[in-house]
């Protein structure tokens, strides 16, 4: 191979694995090229894991890309730059100039990918068994006996409950956990000495991602694999990197070891970006929610105040029950329900925050739109203000929602694209004909004013503004009525962190200013600390704990509650406690048949205004 | 306007605008005698400077003919298209937006509707209401219908569970505010291209009708007649069919392009 400029055996263990040098990506678009990363360059040693962190737009999905060269085939072109993989071989391949036939070889073989969407990374017409063994006949030309019991033991690494079974099922009868490490055993078929992560447990739960990342973590270690780890979760990053390479609109703006980033970050935008995530138990000993640090704000931003000396009521929610038929059959009869909300009572005060906690599919929204009746409820009585919520008639109810509002998670979907901003946060104050004409005109630039966003955009379309700004006016309507308690239904889950930092100071300010309540949906242990007064923890459809903040976080009873916050990734490298294979219980399934009727819940007041679930 | 300046924007606008205007001065500037005429002398003339597109079995001249042709059956297929969203599109928005029963009740019609070739629908009803210029119209509307509803059903039912409705609902928008500010602009995009889609099939329907006697009755010309009446000269003089069958296929390319074209700009997303 002497002679032959880029090939030359590497064989020592400090060569890196990978080695990326002035990387530059553009993509071809109607009005010319556009550049997606430029002068990437950082390098991956063996059986170490190097995460790329950044926010939506930074790059860090383009860098992984192209390293496979898959970022071709979404129509970006490597301009210049080198990626020097040391393959299987010893020999040293520049992936930018690989001809197609040895990036086959590459792909899958030496270096095995996972995605963020284990529903869409599986293609749901074949079974397990023939997805995992179509790589292995592939690249190790194993027979299919060979291939069927190297896919056994596969499944049996990544530690999936009865594989047999497992192997003759298709994807969607696997959970999202299970169909993550189905990828997992993919990417891991041929052993690869390089998997790129993007993301793997952004759509996942937080018990679940624990046991994703717990698991990559293992296989690494006892495979001596390298990984390279693509996030926007700063907290993830401190659980999982020994490197760092923090992206910014295409840029690296900071590299460097894991302690090094989290302890002296050199560049403004690591600072910012660390002080953006909210760290759980960082509220430790603290009575009142208080707002995140913005690096380079002015003065602190107002804070709601604690508990007041008298607190009045607001909202009062008394074995709230909510089901949802399952249809089945030739004449869609109902065949059983779904107990999405089974005997949840809380109250909210005047000016506080409850939050809901909970992983997908515990009831959390459900039970905020019973609240507002954008469902109906089966049972119980929701008294708000005086107003008797669930026994309103239609005239009445329409009054009563000047009072109650909501904010949903998706700020895309949530606001109308083809009517102008002004037009929309106007809507609630004719449709209460609140205000005409000039007054009008008035209001809504007042409430621009409050969520902070110029003038300017009251002529403006949605698909004009980000993902923040678009929150912002979803917020100035629901609070253009002027009402009292809002929904908030993972209002922040879909923002950026610095944003999402931004939103929730925005969310408190406007607490402190107007004395309003929160019902807080969200399934982010971290942000539920920073927000709350009063939490209540949900799981299957019912509350298993409810109390102030200081209550269930640091001195949490039910072994819910407890497995939940052991989950979350914690954002300091010092304070690894993702470690270990984990494995919670699966939340087992709440569809129960026609006439199935559940106990009620019953609670142990365990210390004043902290009540945990009894078991049954 | 911008947005119109594409090469198709700029292609469909010229093909819906030279075809609208032919359809509107021609009748104007052409005597209707010179459509009419007929001349046995010149039978089935190929295209020469005497007759620039030729001339069909009754001698009378094609270039004529077609340009006369226009008004009847862009009007018939325009006017079609205009009843069918008339009927369809409240009957998909109550059907998507309300749901329930009465949604179910009035999918199973437009299913049994749809179940109909819509050609053989336009016929049934042109045969029963009796051939005319009005009936016609009528006739290729309603078997049009169906089609729309669906769609706009569809649309619908996609749209109303979109959080901005929701939203809008938990502000207090009744339904009438709901569907006005809401509903209609969003489904919007998809009626438009469903009309021009359904504009270019109304003139061949109408051009099947008239092929078949149901349409349009002669003397009066039209695109699908003259393509029914060049049926028994096809091996000796094809332009007789060429012609119409041109004038028809430009109309349709015209319509799908500016359609495209008119769905973007209407969409405030696409700059």
């Amino acid at each position: 191979m002497a002679g032959q400029s880029n090939r030359y055996v590497a064989d020592r263990d400090d060569e890196p694995l990978v080695a990326i040098d002035g990387l530059r990506v553009a993509f071809d678009t109607d009005e010319g090229p556009v550049v997606g990363v430029e002068n990437i360059g950082f390098s991956i040693m063996p059986g170490e894991t190097v995460c790329v962190v950044g926010e939506s737009g930074s790059g860090k999905s383009v860098t992984s890309l192209s390293i496979m060269r898959l970022v071709e085939f979404g129509g970006g072109r490597i301009t210049s730059g080198s990626i020097r993989f040391v393959r299987q071989s010893g020999e040293v391949l520049d992936v930018t100039r690989a001809d197609s036939k040895k990036m086959r070889e590459i792909r899958g073989n030496e270096i095995g990918m996972i995605f963020q969407e284990p529903m869409t990374s599986l293609n749901p017409v074949f079974t397990i068994e023939r997805q995992l063994c179509d790589g292995l006949k592939v690249h190790k030309g194993l027979s299919q006996e060979a291939a069927r019991a190297r896919a056994l033991e596969l499944l049996k690494e990544v530690h999936i409950p009865e594989p047999e079974r497992r192997l003759k099922q298709y994807p969607h009868e696997l959970s999202g956990g299970m169909r993550q490490r189905v990828m997992i055993a993919m990417a891991m078929a041929c052993e690869p000495r390089l998997l790129i992560a993007d993301e793997p447990t952004t759509a996942l739960d937080v018990t679940i991602q624990a046991e994703i990342l717990a698991l990559i973590d293992r296989l690494k270690r006892e495979n001596g694999m390298a990984v390279l780890f693509i996030t926007h979760d700063m907290a993830v990053v401190a659980q999982m990197a020994d490197q760092v390479v923090v992206m910014y609109r295409g840029n690296i703006v900071e590299k460097g070891a894991v302690e090094e980033i989290f302890d002296n970050p050199r560049e403004d935008y690591t600072r910012a970006l660390l002080a953006a995530v909210p760290k759980l138990g960082a509220m430790r000993g603290k009575s009142a929610p208080e707002p995140m640090p913005i690096l380079g704000a002015e003065e602190a931003p107002a804070a709601p105040t604690g508990a007041a000396e008298k607190r009045q009521l607001l909202l009062e929610v008394k074995h709230l029950t909510t089901r949802f038929p399952v249809r089945g059959g030739v004449f869609r009869w109902t065949v059983a329900n779904v107990h999405a909300v089974e005997d949840v009572s809380f109250t909210v005060n005047v000016g506080e925050t409850l939050s809901l906690v909970g992983e997908s599919g515990c009831g959390k929204s459900s039970c905020g739109r019973s609240i507002l009746r954008l469902v109906e409820a089966q049972a119980g009585d929701v008294m708000l203000d005086g107003w008797d919520v669930r026994r309103l008639g239609q005239t009445e109810l329409r009054r009563a929602r000047r009072e109650m509002q909501m904010v949903f998670q998706d700020p895309f979907a949530s606001l109308n694209p083809f009517r102008r901003l002004r037009d929309q946060v106007a809507e609630p104050l004719m449709n209460f004909a609140i205000a005409t004409g000039s007054e009008l005109d008035d209001r809504v630039a007042d409430l621009f004013d409050r969520v902070e966003l110029p003038r300017t955009f009251l002529r403006r379309f949605p698909h004009e503004l980000s993902g923040g700004q678009r929150q912002r006016v979803a917020i100035a309507r629901a609070l253009a009525s002027g009402p009292k308690l809002i929904v908030a239904d993972e209002a922040v889950s879909a923002l950026d962190v610095s944003v999402r930092a931004q939103i929730l100071n925005l969310l408190m300010k406007l607490q402190a200013e107007l004395g309003l309540s929160f019902l807080f949906i969200s399934h982010d242990m971290a942000v539920v600390e920073r927000i709350s007064h009063q939490i209540a923890v949900m799981y299957l459809g019912r509350i298993v704990e409810l109390g102030s903040r200081a209550a269930v976080f640091e001195d949490p009873r039910h072994p819910y509650t407890k497995s939940l916050l052991s989950a979350v990734p914690i954002a300091d490298p010092r304070q690894r406690n993702i470690r270990d294979d984990q494995t919670f219980k699966p939340v087992p399934s709440p569809v129960f048949p026609i006439g199935y009727q559940p106990d009620p819940s019953l609670y142990d007041e365990v210390s004043p205004g902290h009540h945990v679930l009894r078991e049954a | 306007m911008k947005k119109f300046r594409t090469s198709k924007g700029l292609i469909g606008i010229a093909l819906v605008g030279a075809v609208l205007l032919i359809a509107i001065l021609a009748p104007l500037f052409i005597g209707a005698d010179l459509a009419t005429k007929m001349n046995m002398a010149a039978r089935l003339r190929p295209p020469s400077a005497d007759f620039l597109l030729g001339t069909d079995q009754l001698g009378r001249s094609l270039l004529y003919r077609v340009m006369l042709g226009a008004r009847t059956s862009l009007t018939i297929a325009g006017a079609a298209v205009i009843t069918s969203i008339v009927l369809g599109l409240p009957l998909g928005i109550i059907s998507g937006y309300f749901g329930g029963h009465l949604d179910n009740v009035l999918m199973r019609l437009v299913d049994t509707l749809l179940s109909f070739p819509a050609l053989l629908l336009a016929l049934a009803i042109s045969a029963m209401l009796g051939p005319n210029f009005q009936n016609t119209i009528i006739a290729i509307g309603i078997a049009f219908t169906p089609f729309l509803a669906r769609i706009v059903r569809g649309e619908a039912l996609r749209v109303a569970q979109m959080p901005y409705v929701e939203a809008a609902r938990s502000s207090g928008t009744n339904d009438f505010h709901m569907i006005l500010r809401h509903i209609l602009p969003n489904i919007l995009p998809a009626v438009i291209v469903q009309g021009t889609i359904s504009l270019a099939f109304a003139i061949l329907a109408e051009a099947g009708l008239s092929f078949l006697g149901l349409g349009t009755q002669p003397p009066q010309s039209s695109w699908g007649l003259m393509i029914q009446a060049s049926r028994d000269y096809l091996d000796v003089a094809p332009w007789t069919a060429l012609v119409p069958g041109a004038a028809v296929a430009l109309t349709v390319l015209g319509l799908n392009m500016f359609g495209d074209v008119l769905r973007d700009a209407l969409d405030p997303r696409t700059k």
